[in-house]
This record gives structure tokens, sequence and C-alpha cells, in this order.
């Protein structure tokens, strides 16, 4: 088979549904060609206020004091707000969507108080009635510091003398309080077997140490918000966020006010991939917006965007695995420190539930590091922690399976989990399409296909574990038979319409006969964040237990209308009719016609926890050339393959692995915060932190595998994340199998890759 | 941003005019790519109250052709004009190679070499080109015009010998004649949209299978684009082949001063100027010799 | 403050009026005073393109221009691109091929994509990823974006 044989976006589905796997036009959609679509720093109000935030020019220093007379005697300018003006309220644990994390660590980062811990960290921030007014009066707020010496990555931070972030933290070391004051806040590990014994057992060892840079998620649309504190006592908030309810909540918690007291309006979102899931302006706006008694709005800067959101960290990971010489892993220990950023928290806790999740190994010992730098505090990004831990671990099978001359994709599939296979962190697997994927890849034309001369080609595999979590969702028959869904879960790349596809199926309706609508926090019940890769997951299930309840009524209103009983009559294909009597039979148009006379609108709800969440295993096959005299790597041709469970919209579930792809490969090649020697970040633009554009890459070929998750109505497992797993270490294996030397550091720019052989 | 002033200048005189009675603090704008980006973040090497449009000044969109006079280029023509140009395209390929690669569509919708080359940066994908091909800017002042070779405008980073009341006109490039050929290339890590690494600019006067004249000029290895004299005496009278071309792509490297930064090391910039160097005069002694 | 200016130019076709400070860009002029909020701010450094907009026939970032340049220009801008109620063939085309997936910088991609077909009918994809590549995306991997503009173009010339 070539190239041009094989479909390049390939289904491997073994159910077949009547909406499901159709790829009807999103509901959104007109909106969004148009330019009609309101997003965050779309949205307007009377009397509008803007917002600017003063940020550290300092990596590490303490705040000795802040002047903003100045800056209120300008012209224009409304109010000034600092930390001073947050309540300082006791020092809680709290939900953070994805994590938790202390209040007074979440209220710092929004505003520091007593010191900054890296060059981005809020200040102050300026309300006034134009954004240059307002930049302006950041000019001239005098804050005096006293400069510390910084850290900026897990080594300088874990060593001996480090400069100290936090006096008060001191390492949780394997789940106790050390009482140590240090830069690490945890220590962490998981443990199966033997590891001594199964080292001592291996034909062959392998060990490496590999480096990551801290990179950013890239999202085109920069943080934004807008607060209107009314009067009576009542915030509304409007903004791009991935999680209206974390909004809500951090924001009363950061305010000490109640949840009631908060409504929170999701506007559309411009891209998050975990970065829009904690909260930055949107305090301060709320703030500004009380000292005004008018709606203000906050747009950060790209350069904001950078410095001062939340990044994913840089990592310091050492792997060592053993085999037989027939390929059978016999032990595992991963060792990764991850950079938090300035305040604890970084995602080595799923980068340890990933970073052998893919295999089955008997003996394994997992320690991780969550270690505090002067860097942003991190934040979620796409399966966060997991392509660091893949960087090492999937470097390392394949130097394995060199050592043991045996086929990467040979070597994977004799160690591969499977239903049953218990993880090294704990958790025993139910059914699991990594082998499917691994199937995928050895049979697909690309892995078929000979390299073309000079050209390199790696694969990898990666794993992520999604999340359920609550979703609520509501549904309103209209008389013409279409309904109105109402749902929590913000959409950033047509979510809507798969959600609104779940219900169209159990009715038996079009998928245009549904409007799905994301509404605001007063409007629906408590919905989780868009990530985890839950959204059509959980949400979904949730439209799917809505659905199904306006299916049992209108099961009953019909057998109101023919007085029999409903345990007779059956709903499929959007007809109702009877088991037994074959003239009696009516379609969903036709009862919703008659609603108003049988009891009024007929309307669905549902809230759902559901537990039964199915990981996803994506894989990558990559060819890459290398101009040999100046190290660049050029992608070739790049292929994805990702066991879905269900794809409920095709076309979207591709553009998920797809789009994960390419933040793995501008991971792998250039992507990094580049400090200096201040601990600046030196490139905070998008000139500078150089994402892929359309002319750096090739078409990314997809294939979707279905294993079905036996933990959704649908086989649904969720498909955004693990895609970006693979990218890293299929990218370096794919320039060590061209020029012969192992990757241990990302991003592989040019210079590094022609260092290499040095 | 803070407050400025707009004047559209119609003529060179106004334009001078307001220039002059700023005291200093005005700056002639005609694509505005990256005069407006440096207000923005008050580049502090770019302090103006007033900013003068020159785009609506007739010299200043001049793009003309004469086998006499060579290439006339407006100081504020457009990058797409440059390489939808006939005479550019047939006389001037090599010019191309500049203005096609400055930021994106977007961008060579509005930015002119004459901006690139007053904004003086040290990675001006077009300044190498100009040089390569001997360029002569035309300024403007309250004392009348004066001429300056392109290679001698940059005086450092965003510095360079122009007047703050005074504007750049016009570029010049002669008729390059017979057996000439240019070309200018640069590396970056991504295909488009980036900062130079290092640019390589260069040309070459190819006769009875001797160099009979060349350029080597550098971008992003010292704080001004600058020109390799000694590359230029390794091909000057040697016949046409690897062993000269190498030699001058040596002297390349040898001549250059760079920094060590988030676009590369310091050594690997030399080397990359080596490669640069050599490559760009391969593609220009192909094009001197009736290549594309 | 110095006064504002008053600028008089043509957006989509109809003349608009309207004050702006110099120092404000075209793309704060559509958004905050004009009130056409399609066109996207994404950097306000001319590196993503989510501004992008026609002005006298060539695609600019709006970030990169001054609203006073609008003085006697014509600009087209994402508000502009349908015809009435009817979606142009790029906008079909990216609807119908998932080009989009959080939309954000759709409006820019729209403009850029228009652009090129209306002087190359027929561009490779070589040539669709070059004009293109001032227009960041970073949730597609431009792979159905490249697609949709090559869709379109076969809907344009059959049309």
């Amino acid at each position: 088979m070539t190239t041009a044989d094989y479909e390049r976006n390939m289904v491997l589905s073994s159910v077949d549904y009547k909406v499901l796997g159709t790829r009807p036009v999103r509901h959104d959609g007109a909106d969004k060609v148009t330019g009609r679509a309101i997003y965050g720093a779309d949205f307007d109000a009377s009397g509008l206020l803007h917002g600017k935030i003063l940020r550290s020019p300092h990596a590490h220093a303490k705040i000795l004091s802040i002047d903003t007379s100045k800056a209120e005697a300008l012209d224009g300018v409304k109010a000034v707000a600092t930390a001073k003006d947050f309540p300082q309220t006791g020092d809680k644990s709290i939900e953070m969507g994805e994590d938790t994390t202390k209040l007074k660590w979440l209220r710092d980062n929004i505003m520091a108080s007593d010191k900054v811990l890296y060059a981005g960290h809020a200040i102050a921030g300026v309300a006034a009635t134009n954004p240059h007014i307002a930049e302006e009066a950041l000019a001239l707020i005098e804050v005096k510091y006293e400069v510390l010496d910084s850290v900026m990555t897990t080594q300088q931070s874990m060593a001996e003398g480090a400069p100290l972030l936090h006096e008060s933290l001191t390492t949780q070391e394997l789940g106790e309080d050390s009482g140590i004051v240090s830069n690490i806040a945890d220590h962490f590990q998981h443990s199966k077997g033997d590891v001594k014994k199964g080292f001592e057992e291996a034909d062959v060892i392998v060990e490496r140490e590999y480096n990551t840079a801290m990179v950013h998620q890239g999202y085109i649309e920069p943080h934004n918000g807008t607060a209107l504190w009314s009067p009576d006592g009542r915030l509304h908030v409007w903004c791009s966020t991935q999680g209206s309810f974390v909004v809500r909540d951090s924001l009363a918690d950061l305010l000490d006010i109640p949840v009631s007291n908060i409504r929170v309006t999701p506007t559309e979102i411009g891209g998050g991939f975990g970065g829009k899931i904690p909260i930055y302006v949107e305090p301060v706006a709320a703030i500004l917006s009380k000292k005004t008694g008018t709606p203000v709005k906050i747009v950060m800067s790209r350069k904001d965007t950078f410095e001062g959101s939340g990044p994913t960290p840089g990592s310091n990971i050492k792997i060592k695995l053993g085999a037989k010489s027939d390929g059978t892993i016999t032990a595992a220990h991963a060792w990764m420190a991850m950079e938090a950023g300035g305040y604890p928290g970084s995602p080595v806790g799923a980068a340890a539930q990933c970073v052998f999740a893919a295999y089955d190994i008997e003996n394994g010992l997992i320690d991780g590091y969550d270690v505090v730098v002067n860097k942003p505090k991190t934040a979620p990004y796409r399966a966060p922690g997991a392509p660091n831990a893949a960087f090492g671990m999937e470097q390392a099978l394949n130097e394995l399976a060199d050592k043991l001359g045996m086929d990467p994709i040979e070597l994977r599939l004799k160690n591969v989990a499977e239903e049953g296979t218990r993880r090294v962190d704990g958790p025993t697997f139910r059914r699991i399409g990594a082998r499917e994927v691994l199937e995928a890849m050895r049979d697909h034309p690309h892995y078929q296909a000979a390299k073309k001369s000079g050209h390199g080609r790696g694969i990898s595999i990666g794993f992520w574990f999604n999340i359920g979590f609550d979703s609520a969702c509501n549904i309103a028959v209209n008389k013409d038979g279409s309904i109105n869904l109402t749902e929590g879960s913000t959409d950033i790349g047509g979510s809507r319409t798969s959600i609104a596809m779940h219900a169209a199926e159990v009715l038996g309706i079009a998928v245009e006969d549904v409007r799905p609508s994301v509404v605001d926090t007063d409007t629906i019940g408590f919905t989780a964040v868009t990530g985890g890769s839950r959204t059509t997951f959980a949400t979904g299930w949730a439209a799917y237990e809505a659905a199904q309840d306006v299916k049992r009524q209108s099961i009953e209103r019909a057998a109101d209308i023919w007085d029999v009983d409903a345990d007779s009559l059956d709903m499929e294909d959007g007809i109702i009719s009877s088991k037994t009597d074959s003239e009696l039979k009516m379609t969903f148009k036709e009862l919703a016609s008659q609603m108003s006379d049988t009891g009024g609108t007929i309307t669905g709800r549902a809230a759902v926890n559901p537990k039964g969440v199915g990981g996803s295993f994506a894989g990558n096959i990559v060819d890459v050339s290398i101009d040999d005299e100046t190290g660049k790597v050029s992608i070739e041709r790049f292929t994805c393959v990702q066991d879905v469970g269900k794809a409920i919209h095709p076309s979207y579930v591709e553009g998920q692995m797809q789009g994960g792809s390419v933040q793995g490969i501008g991971w792998a090649l250039n992507e990094e915060y580049f400090m200096n020697d201040q601990g600046n970040m030196a490139n905070s633009s998008l000139l500078d932190y150089r994402m892929p554009t359309s002319l750096d890459l090739p078409m990314i070929d997809t294939v979707i595998v279905e294993v079905a998750n036996p933990g959704h109505p649908f086989g649904v497992r969720g498909v955004g994340e693990a895609n970006i797993v693979p990218p890293t270490p299929a990218i370096a294996n794919a320039v060590s199998d061209a020029t012969g030397n192992i990757m241990t550091q990302l991003p592989l720019t040019p210079g590094a890759v022609l260092d290499s052989g040095k | 941003m803070k407050w400025i002033d707009y004047e559209n200048a119609k003529t060179v005189d106004e334009a001078v005019k307001i220039l002059s009675q700023s005291g200093g603090k005005a700056r002639p704008m005609a694509g505005g790519t990256d005069l407006i980006v440096q207000l923005r973040v008050k580049d502090p090497r770019v302090d103006a109250d007033v900013v003068v449009n020159v785009k609506d000044i007739p010299e200043l969109n001049e793009l003309s052709y004469s086998t006499t006079k060579g290439l006339t280029i407006g100081a504020a023509v457009p990058c797409h004009k440059i390489y939808n140009d006939s005479n550019v395209i047939t006389h001037y390929p090599a010019l191309i190679d500049s203005a096609s690669l400055i930021g994106g569509t977007q961008i060579q919708g509005r930015a002119s070499l004459g901006g690139n080359l007053c904004n003086a940066a040290p990675s001006g994908d077009s300044i190498p080109n100009l040089v390569a091909h001997n360029g002569v800017a035309t300024l403007a002042g309250p004392n009348g015009t004066r001429e300056v070779a392109v290679e001698d405008v940059c005086t450092g980073p965003r510095q360079t010998c122009i007047g703050k009341d005074e504007i750049l006109v016009s570029i010049n490039l002669p008729n390059p004649g017979e057996g000439f050929g240019a070309n200018y290339i640069r590396f970056i890590p991504r295909n488009e949209m980036d900062i130079a690494v290092v640019g390589a600019g260069v040309s070459v006067n190819i006769s009875g299978g001797k160099f009979t004249a060349a350029k080597v000029s550098l971008a992003s290895v010292a704080p001004t684009p600058i020109s390799v004299p000694n590359a230029i005496s390794a091909l000057v009278g040697e016949s046409v082949g690897d062993g000269p071309i190498q030699n001058a792509a040596n002297a390349a490297k040898e001549a250059a001063k760079p920094i060590s930064d988030m676009r590369g090391t310091a050594e690997y910039r030399k080397h990359l100027c080596e490669v640069l160097t050599r490559r760009a005069l391969n593609t220009a002694v192909e094009r001197a010799q009736g290549g594309k | 403050m110095p006064a504002k200016t008053h600028v008089t130019t043509t957006i989509n076709g109809e003349q608009v009026d309207f004050l702006c400070e110099p120092r404000q860009s075209l793309l704060e002029c559509l958004r905050d005073v004009i009130g056409l909020t399609g066109t996207k701010e994404g950097c306000n450094d001319g590196n993503c393109g989510a501004c992008t907009v026609n002005m006298d026939g060539r695609i600019v970032t709006s970030c990169l221009v001054l609203g006073v340049e609008a003085e006697g220009a014509n600009i087209e801008t994402i508000e502009g691109v349908a015809d009435g109620s009817n979606l142009h063939p790029l906008q079909l085309a990216f609807l119908e091929n998932a080009a989009l997936q959080c939309g954000i910088c759709t409006p820019g991609f729209i403009l850029s994509s228009k652009a090129l077909l209306e002087q190359n009918p027929n561009p490779t994809e070589h040539e669709i990823r070059f004009w293109l590549a001032n227009n960041l995306c970073r949730c597609t991997g431009y792979d159905k974006i490249v697609r949709a503009v090559q869709d379109a173009a076969k809907r344009m010339q059959e049309a």
C-alpha cells in the first residue's frame, strides 16, 4: 500500500450509531466564522473601565513598600488595588478544577503580598477610563524591593543552600511532614514488587537522565475577565474560562463571599488547554469594580500571558529499565522532579500515574518531587506532566529495544498493559486499548513504508487517565419537537455539538433539532472544568441521562394519550410505538405538539459524577529530516493513532489528535521559557516563543481506534489529552534514529541537535 | 502607549520641517511594523512624541528602473510591491529573497525595505541584501539631500547615521550588469516568522570564469549588519570554484562577533556564518551563471 | 489631553466616521470605538494574525496600523465577508471541514485565505501554508484549515 492508497484519516470502529460518528456542522459555527461570537475580551458593559496589572520585574524579592498615590492622582484613573484589598482569611485548602491549593498561595499568586516569587508576579491593579491611561498609571506606582537570589530549575532549587522561596514550606516526605524547610514541597513514592530483585534478574539495563524546559499552552486568546460588583452585593463576572464554577468558587474563597452572591457567565473561549482553569485577572477586576461601582475589564497582554499565567513545568527525569533478553521488562524506576513555579503544585503526581501506565511492569518504583522555583506557578497543560515523563520513558524503551535488537513496537507489545494489569501507582486497568493502538501503528502504511534516505523514524505511545467529575444538563422540549439543551461545560473545541449528539442519539432526532447552550452558574447545576478529557465523556453522559428522562416522560405522555400502560410502549428513532398494537404510533414531534394539552412542557434533567472513566492511549509514528550542517529538524511525515473509545464527532476527534500532535511538535522542537541571567523570560512574545506555523508542518494523519470504554453508555473515553504525550519522545527517537545520538534535552533546538554528537 | 501626535506629511520638505521642529522627538513612519511595536513596549531607543506618516510622499513611493540609474526604491514602498514588480523580478531577483521573508504576508503588506534599514536591527533581513546590491541611500534634511552607502547607514542597534531631522527618501541599487548574481538567506528555527539567527547577503560578478567583484554581508552577528572585506578579497580575482567560496565562508565565520542569546550560542552562530555564506555564494554563482 | 482625531473611512462597504486618539491602533478602533469585535487580539505585535483585516486590497495585522491611518481607506473585516445571510465559500468550508476548534483565530484565517484565493484561485498546499504562516492556530495543527482552504478554492472555481 502506498501513501495515496489509504485514507489519511481512518476510523477503526466496531459499533455504528445513527447520530454518533457523523460529522454535523457545529451549532456555534456560523457565529464563529462571521465574527459574531462574543469572547471574553469582546464583552462590553455600560460605563466599562479598563484595568491593567503591574508586574514584578524581579524573579525573587521582598516587597518593602508599594506607593500608589501618584497613580491614583492621574487623570482618568478610578481605582488602584493591591494585595491589601483582599480579605486576609484563613489558610484552608481549596479545589482548583483539577488540583487543590492553599488559599494563601492562590491569593498571593493573584496579587503578591509580602514577596514576589517570579518575574511577572502581579503587584497591583489599576482601573481607568481607557487602557492606555491604566498603563500609564502602572508606571507611576512605586514599589520598593529587596532583591533576593533566585532559582530557575529543580536542580538549583533542590541544591544544598539554595535560596528559599517560602520560609514556612516544609517537605512532605512520603506522606508525612518532615519539618524540614526546603524548596521541595513534596516527595512521594509508588512501588510495586521488588525493584532490586527485578534489576538483578535483568539481562539488559538502560539508565539515563533527561531534562525538559518549561513551556506554555499558547492559546491565542489572552486571559480576560470583566467584573461588576453591584451595590446589592452580587458579583457578576464574564470571562473566558475552562470552568465557570471554578471561577465562582475560587472567587468566593478569595473574596470571602458566599457562592450564592456570585454569578459567572462564561463567554466564548479562545483556547485553554488547561491554562484557563486557574483564575488570574477576575478577582482583581472584582476588587476594582467594588471600589468604583462600575464594571471593570482586564485583558492580559501576550507578555502578561507568558509571564503571569500558568505554564507547564520544566523537569528533571531519570529512567532506569531492566529487561530479559526476550524483551520482558523485569524492573523499572522513574525519578521525576518537576517545577511547581512559585507555589507548590506541579503535575508530578499525574506524571507518576502515567509514566509506566502503558506497560505491565512486575517490579516498579516511582519517585516524584514537587519543587518550587522562581518561575510562574504552573497550571495544567493537556495531560499535565505526562509528556515530560514520556520523553524519558519512551526514549529509554527505544534504547532498550536497540540493545535487545528488537523492533520498538514489538518490545512495547511484549510488555503492553491490558485489562487486569495493575499499574505501579496502584489502580488496575479495566478494558483499555494500548495493544490496539500499538497494533494499528505496526500495521499502518506509514510504519510499513521504507524510510526515505537520510530520514529518521521514531515511534512512541503515551497515556492519559482522563477524569469524570460533576456535570449537569437540562433539556426543554419545544412544541415543534426540537429541544433546548443547557449545560455548563465551556466549549473550547466543538463540545456543544458532541454533547448535543448524545441527546439526539437517545431521542432519535436530528442533531440540528438540538439547540445546545452553555449557560452561566445561576442557570445550571455545578459542572466541573472543561479539562481532563472529561467534557464529552461526563457532560455528554449528563445529556444522555437528561435525554433518557425526556424519553421516559414522552412515553408516559403517549401512554396517557392512548390510555395504555407506559410499559407497553417504546421509543426508537424518534417514534413512540406500542410493542403490542401496531396501530399505536406517534413521532416525537407529534407528541411535542400535544405537550401543552397533556401536562405542559416536557423537561429532562440530569446531574452525574460518573466513575467509569476510561483512560486513553495515543501513539505516533514520525519521520524527520535533519539539515546536517545546521541541525534543523523538519517533520516530514506524522501519524497519530489514538484509542478514544467512541468518536462522537470524528472530525473534532481528529482535530484534537492533530492539535495535540502539533503542540507536541512545538514542545519537541522549539518551545521553551528562555530565562536570562536575571530570571526574566527573554522570549515572551509570539515571535520568539516559537509555536509551529502552518509552514512548519505536514498534514497530520490520524487513526481513530475505538475500544469501547465499558464505563460509558456509548463507550466514550475522551480524546483531548493523550495525544500530546507521545510526540516529544517520538520526535526525539526519530532524531536519534537519524543522528545516532540520544537526545536527552528538550527542546531539540537546531544548535542542540548539531551538538548532540559532540 | 503614551500619547503621540500624528502628522501626515505630503512632501519631503514638509516631513523634514516637522522633524526639524520636533526637537528630535519625531519619527517618520512608513509601514510602522517595527515603530508601532517599539512605541507600545516603550523601547527607550525610540522615544517619540510625534509620528510622521511618510507614505503619502510621492518620492517615497517611487519604484522605478532604468539601465542608467538602476533601481530606485522609495523608502516607503512595501515589500509586496517589490516582489511583485516586473523590473525587480527581471533585473534584481535576489532582492525578492529578503522582501518575501520579512514577516509574513500581512507584514509584507506594510513593511518597507527603507523602514527595515532605518530600524537598524542587527538582524534586519534586507540590509545585507541591499549591501550586496551596492545600495546607496538618499537622505533629505534641512540642508538638502545627501547620499550614503547602505553599508554605512547603521551605526549600532537601532542607531543610524540618519539625523533626527532627516528622512530616508529612497535606496538606489545601481544596474548590476552582466554576470551578476546575488542571494540572501537566513537561518531560523521555524520556516517563517522569525528573527534571523544569522543572515547572509552576498553578490558576485563573474566574467571569464573569474570573480570580478563580490560582496558578503552578515546579519545578527554584531551590533549592526556587517560587511566582510576578507571574504570579498578571498573571491575577487579567483577562478569560480569551491575553493574561493570556502575561503570566503571561512572569512565570514572569522569576521562574525556574535553574542549568545535565546536564538543561539555565539559558537553556533559563527558556525552558521560559514554554512550560510557558502550556501548563499553557491546560489549567487548559479544565478550569475544564468540559473534562477 | 489633546483632542481626538476625526477619521472617515469605509468599512465593509459602508462609510464610517469615528474619533480616535493617534495612539490607538486600527484594531482598538475597530473593537473599542466602532464595536466590530470580530477582529481579535492575540499578541498586539503582528505575530499571531488574529487581527488580520484587508486594507485597500492587502491583508494587514490591524494591531500594527494606527487608527488614524484608516482615513480614506477601504477596510474589510470578518463582519463583511458573508454576503448578507449567505456565507462565503470559505466560511462554509471552514464549518464543513471542522477547521476551527476554539475559533479565536478563525476571523484572521478567513481574511487571509480570502485574499490568497482572490489572487491565486488554485493554490498548492505549500502556497497555502506559506501564505498563512502569519496566522497562528494553536488548536487544529492547521491540517483541517489547509483542507478547508483547498475545499473553498474548489467551491469557488466551480461556482
